[in-house]
């Protein structure tokens, strides 16, 4: 098992014909993700990449039931793409896509919930359960199947885990990056909550960074709700306060949002926190192990 | 990533120009570059005036940066004071002389897109003024709020729920319920990721007035905001963070000795606490961002050396989509233009690794395999700059 993505995931790939979405969708045919359809608007009966191009979202999944979406299209159009897939009826979302702007993002996240649907990102490396699907940008060839859950805000910090895991020896279920976006859709709760049923994830690492109180959340939530082993990894220990958030952000998240913080509320739920990146995933390793 | 700055700030009579727009009460002001300009909006305005330096950074009036004047001649004199004056680095070239009002209460207001309540929320209290911060740690129950549904829109009970939460007078809470809409207002249609108000102050002779306003707008929404994009004063950005912005770099300037080079906003942030955590200190925060090409670690590379505290350069490079041999022929083409040459450690791992460090073994460099080992030697070098890793 994995979460979100697997062997049974049909594939559509807004902005097909872009240069994004076109390197991408190459690298996912290539690692055995089954893409079934693109959508570039006007490009409609073409061929990219080996897979059928339809105008519009409604079109695509009609004829290839298509039952994931992922979207490259430019920041400024990436919020019609969203609700256009979720408009097909396309459960899952994943947007690679990155500078939409937050007032859009606000408005998507209610319209994407109301329509029952699940949305990754905006902003995110998209994820991958090794072996078995890749839906996203990062490099295949660092992950093995295996047991550790992986679920970060950030991308190439991920990359560094993962291969350490891998180096290990220690396989990933499935690892999500829900990106750093001030609003995203699916979050650290939500993707820690599939791992806690999912029968074949026995311990999850879960990286995080400075700002918000996402990683706070996810603390209560671990301490409530999950069984499984947590380890934990937070960047920006080091970054200057006064370069943070102004007054109303302050003010706002009352105080929370610094890595002591954070760090702090992960080891109050029995997760254990590394110093590197390196660590957790000695910590996580030694978990599954053990 | 919320460390890199996602919103632009602006100053404050740029602020209130926007929100006079609205027709919000804000006391007449103008701005001036130097005495006399300031002597002829005193003269203008009448009556005792507030000169303000106007500064991009908070904490002004502590130092020493609003004054008061009875006087055209003291407002020049106040603001010969004031233009020219340090405030955290920045230099006042400008002042906002403003008509001075007889404060009863200083109130906050505030509106914010709210990443937690995925919401637009209004924030207001009774205690407003410099010290709003240490109110919200000590005593939040004094900060009340409301969610504005980003589908729903604002409402109209709920600038009354707030004017009762913090007992405006019954006379002016239609007027304070009226700012609150405008605020909403200004923040959608500015796609203003704040708009604030502090204090807004009820005056001796009961009306309401705007003293202070503070507008962030969304860098990723200035595309359908060209005027505003304008706004942008480079005067105050740090000269290696706009050239940094302007080569399409997430660069935080810091005060340490170690330039970083990383792609990925979170291996940057980890990347400096690893140097930390090794014994050094980082001078900078750098994403080169995704798939980047050998240009823009060229342009990286050169404004980390333009900071003549930096004596190493650490590169920290998980490829993915960023491939690790266009990142080594941008460390050697910048190579023979640098303005100076420093000890480098290289790490390079993922996508076109082989590549890369073949690249960069030609130019007689050598790329580490692990972070932390790179941490440590870049950590060394720094320490003994002669000890070079070159």
């Amino acid at each position: 098992m994995s979460i979100l993505v697997d062997e049974n995931t049909r594939l559509l790939v807004q902005g097909i014909t872009g240069r994004e979405g076109t390197f991408h969708t190459e690298q996912m045919v290539h690692y055995g993700t089954q893409v079934v359809a693109g959508v570039t608007p006007g490009r409609g009966g073409q061929e990219a990449c080996g897979v059928p191009v339809f105008n519009t979202v409604a079109q695509a999944v009609g004829e290839t039931g298509a039952n994931v979406s992922i979207i490259f299209v430019p920041g400024p159009f990436a919020p019609d793409a969203i609700i256009e897939a979720v408009d097909a009826g396309i459960p899952f979302v994943v947007c690679i896509s990155e500078h939409i702007p937050v007032q859009d993002m606000l408005r998507v996240h209610h319209y994407v919930n109301i329509k029952g649907a699940r949305l990754q990102g905006p902003n995110c490396p998209g994820l991958i359960s090794p072996g078995k699907a890749k839906v996203g940008i990062m490099a295949g060839d660092i992950h093995i199947p295996g047991p550790v859950g992986v679920v970060s805000r950030s991308g190439t910090l991920t990359y560094e885990v993962v291969s350490h895991l891998t180096g290990q020896g220690v396989g990933q279920s499935t690892v999500v990056g829900i990106g750093g976006d001030p609003v995203i859709g699916t979050g650290f709760i939500d993707v820690l909550r599939m791992f806690e049923a999912d029968p074949e994830t026995e311990a999850v690492v879960m990286i995080g960074e400075i700002g918000g109180t996402d990683e706070e959340e996810a603390a209560n939530f671990v301490k409530a709700h999950m069984t499984k082993p947590v380890v934990g990894f937070i960047a920006g220990r080091t970054a200057p306060p006064e370069k943070r958030m102004g007054h109303a952000g302050a003010i706002v998240s009352g105080g929370v949002g610094t890595a002591e913080s954070k760090i702090a509320a992960l080891q109050a739920a029995g997760v254990d926190v590394a110093d590197f990146p390196r660590e957790a995933a000695l910590l996580a390793a030694k978990r599954i192990l053990s | 990533m919320v460390w890199s700055p996602l919103f632009m700030k602006i100053h404050e009579f740029q602020a209130k120009d926007i929100l006079a727009g609205y027709g919000l009460p804000i006391p007449p002001g103008h701005v001036a570059t130097t005495p006399e300009e300031a002597r002829a909006a005193a003269e203008r305005i009448g009556g005792t005036v507030v000169v303000k330096a106007q500064v991009l950074v908070g904490g002004r009036g502590k130092a020493g940066g609003v004054k008061l004047a009875a006087t055209p001649d003291e407002a020049a004199e106040k603001a010969a004071d004031i233009l020219g004056m340090d405030i955290k680095g920045i230099t006042v070239q400008r002042v906002l002389v403003a008509q001075a009002v007889d404060i009863a209460t200083e109130i906050y207001l505030g509106v914010i897109l709210d990443r937690t309540s995925k919401a637009i929320t209004i924030m207001a209290s009774a205690e407003g003024g410099v010290e709003i911060e240490e109110v919200a740690r000590e005593t939040p129950e004094k900060i009340h709020r409301v969610h504005v549904h980003p589908l729903a829109g604002y409402a109209d009970y709920q600038g009354r729920q707030l004017a009762f939460d913090i007992g405006i007078p019954k006379d002016l809470s239609r007027d304070f319920a009226r700012i609150v809409r405008t605020l909403v207002q200004a923040l959608n249609d500015n796609d203003a990721e704040l708009v604030e108000i502090n204090p807004l102050v009820i005056t001796e002779d009961g009306t309401i007035q705007c003293i202070d306003a503070k507008i962030n707008l969304d860098d990723n929404a200035l595309y359908r905001h060209k005027a505003l994009a304008e706004l942008r004063d480079h005067d105050e950005e740090e000269p290696a963070e706009r050239a940094a912005r302007e080569a399409g770099l997430s660069f935080v300037k810091l005060d340490g000795t170690i330039g970083c080079v990383v792609n990925g906003a979170g291996l940057a942030m980890a990347t400096m606490d690893t140097i930390k955590l090794s014994g050094g200190s980082p001078a900078n925060f750098l994403d080169i961002g995704g798939g980047a090409r050998a240009e823009s670690v060229e342009n990286a590379l050169r404004i980390i050396l333009d900071d003549e505290n930096v004596n190493a350069v650490l590169f920290n490079i998980f490829g993915g989509i960023t491939r690790c041999d266009e990142v080594a022929r941008g460390i050697v083409s910048a190579l023979p233009s640098l303005s100076r040459q420093v000890p480098m450690v290289v790490r390079l791992v993922g996508t076109n690794q082989e590549e890369g460090r073949e690249i960069l073994r030609e130019a007689g460099l050598v790329a580490a395999d692990s972070m932390q080992a790179a941490s440590q030697e870049v950590v060394r070098v720094a320490a003994s700059p002669e000890a070079s890793a070159l």
